[in-house]
């Protein structure tokens, strides 16, 4: 079957290992997952608090568990994935630095993707109007959004680095799909990203 | 609907008199006797069952299908005392939730229960009478043993999946700990890993119930020649209550009165709500037997899968190499959410694979023997996918 991933699961998909154990959390309708184990003999896990989501990802033979996310990660085992991921789900956590916290303690490694509120689109349309941004990706109003901890690219690092979490690698993904490797706190990858992916994992 | 009240007119019903058919039996002591948990044994002991479909070849697509509290084998009807369909009729058949052209369906009546496995009505050999109160104490454990040698006797080495909701949930998940390796699936439904206080609480009010009816006579009824109708319908109508929901009640219900215009001033039903549980009261003493409802309500009060492995839920899951499915009803106050989230929170701990739902309804506990859709559509989901694991598919 063939199957094309959103361009930022295709950076995680890229990351994972063949026959590796995966908590996606924040999994939707599995479809991460589901790519994983018919791609790469992948042994997933998921959570997601969408009832309608998770019936979706069930049918498809992905175990998940309907749930949220801050009172159930401290119940899972230390280490106990070797990949713990996040994709586009960390802006919408009430405490997203907790989050962190568990996803690079419960995976041996953890993989990130957020979207970028640095975009320079975003910034433009702020510094012009003088309204919060609201674009194709960006695309709630402001009282009325699921994204309540937006951040950008470089904010990202500079909580990675406050909580002592290793950042072992770090790539943009811009409005076509073009991934690009970045370091340090990332200035143009801040500018020019639309999402970024975070390898992590605990030093 | 008119009904007659007074239960005590109807001193001659039960199932215990009535000679049923009870589908096919079994003998699963041929080579040892019995040990129950609480230390009992017997000789011989035997098991009803009913099975639907075609055990394949490699007897890889056995499903176990687990009853509830006063449920039976009867998973498709009629049923041989009331007529009705069985209780998950509608889930069973060709191309349906339960395949039968894809799946051996096995449903069992428990021991304890009152068609035809061997409870406290079956004759004690010792006395030449019913067993009555010298039935052997009960627990899901014993249930689920007597199920595994069922098992060995239709020479299945591993189900394909264990399934039930309330009490079958209890057994589904005694399976998966006490026969990890004999269970590729397992969906425990509307149902906790030990029983709480307040689910003993309102079997202790039905036990009481029943006690308390002159008809009783220490349970030696049959022999008495009398039946604790009363007893026994007021212990069905306040488990009953117990497995709807509130706004279930009331958009079924409301106050409306029943076929009168004015309240009647006195204690015979004025409420609609009052004669639909005297109806459900009637219908039960009509099918059930009152001391095989002691002894299940007790096994599911002493039913306590923590304590059972030394206070660790996890560590009953350990290495579990079974796949699990465990689904809640939103407005289930018998069988709460959080008591799914329990067990599959220890699931997790176990490193286990599971799936999770909590489906929205109002239709209460018993949304799992009821037309729910998501339900279904969640089940469905859950074995497909382990079938094609398993290469059912």
């Amino acid at each position: 079957m063939k199957q094309t991933l959103r361009p930022d699961l295709a950076v995680i998909a890229s990351r994972i290992g063949e026959g590796t154990r995966v908590l996606d959390i924040g999994c939707g309708d599995g479809e991460l997952l589901h790519w994983l184990r018919d791609h790469k003999k992948v042994d997933g896990r998921g959570i997601e608090i969408d009832q309608q989501l998770v019936h979706q990802a069930i049918a498809r033979g992905i175990p998940v568990i309907q749930g949220d996310v801050m009172s159930d990660l401290p119940h899972y085992p230390d280490q106990s994935y070797d990949y713990a991921v996040l994709s586009q789900t960390l802006q919408t956590m009430q405490r997203p630095h907790e989050v962190l916290q568990q996803l690079v303690r419960i995976g041996k490694q953890a993989i990130v993707s957020v979207p970028n509120f640095g975009h320079w689109k975003n910034r433009l349309q702020l510094a012009l109007t003088g309204k919060m941004p609201v674009n194709k990706t960006l695309s709630y109003d402001w009282y009325d959004t699921p994204n309540i901890h937006f951040c950008t690219i470089t904010d990202f690092v500079i909580l990675a680095e406050r909580l002592g979490i290793t950042v072992e690698d770090r790539v943009v993904v811009d409005a076509d799909g073009k991934k690009t490797r970045f370091t340090g706190y990332g200035f143009k990858a801040n500018l020019f990203g639309q999402q970024g992916v975070f390898l992590l994992s605990k030093k | 609907m008119k009904v007659s009240a007074p239960y005590s007119t109807r001193l001659d019903l039960g199932p215990a008199q009535k000679g049923v058919e009870v589908g096919q039996l079994i003998d699963i002591t041929p080579d040892s006797a019995f040990r129950f948990d609480c230390g009992a044994t017997m000789d011989t002991l035997t098991l009803a069952y009913q099975t639907y479909g075609t055990l394949n070849a490699e007897k890889s697509n056995a499903i176990l299908l687990c009853h509830g509290l006063t449920g039976d084998q009867y998973l498709v009807g009629p049923h041989p005392v009331t007529g009705k369909d069985g209780w998950w009729e509608d889930l069973v058949g060709p191309n349906k939730l339960f395949d039968t052209e894809k799946y051996f369906l096995i449903v069992s009546n428990i021991i304890g229960g009152c068609l035809g496995s061997t409870g406290p009505k079956s004759i004690n050999p010792s006395t030449g009478h019913h067993y009555g109160l010298d039935f052997p104490v009960i627990t899901i454990a014993d249930m689920v043993r007597a199920q595994a040698l069922l098992m060995d006797a239709l020479e299945i080495p591993q189900l394909f999946a264990v399934i039930g909701g309330s009490m079958g949930g209890m057994l589904a998940l005694e399976w998966a700990r006490r026969y990890p390796e004999r269970v590729f699936a397992c969906a425990p439904v509307c149902t906790a890993a030990r029983h709480s206080a307040q689910n003993i609480a309102f079997h202790e009010i039905g036990r009481q119930a029943i006690m308390a009816d002159p008809g009783w006579m220490n349970g030696r009824y049959i022999e008495a020649g009398t039946f604790p109708a009363k007893g026994l319908a007021v212990a069905r109508m306040t488990a009953h209550v117990t497995y709807l929901s509130e706004i279930a009640l009331q958009q079924k219900f409301g106050r409306r009165l029943q076929n009168k215009e004015a309240l009647g001033y006195g204690f015979a039903v004025d409420f609609q709500v009052e004669s639909y549980l005297h109806h459900q009261g009637k219908s039960f003493i009509e099918r059930f037997d009152p001391t095989s409802y002691l002894y299940i309500t007790r096994a599911m009060d002493y039913f306590d899968l923590e304590a059972e492995c030394g206070g660790t839920l996890s560590s009953a899951f350990k290495n579990t190499p079974t796949r699990f499915c465990v689904v809640s009803f939103s407005s289930d106050w018998l069988f709460p959410t959080s008591e799914s989230r329990c067990i599959v929170r220890a699931l997790n701990a176990a490193a286990a694979n599971v799936s999770f739902t909590e489906v929205i309804t109002d239709k209460g506990h018993d949304a799992f023997l009821l037309d729910v859709p998501a339900f279904h559509a969640t089940l469905a989901g859950f074995i497909g996918g382990c079938a094609i694991a398993r290469g059912l598919a």
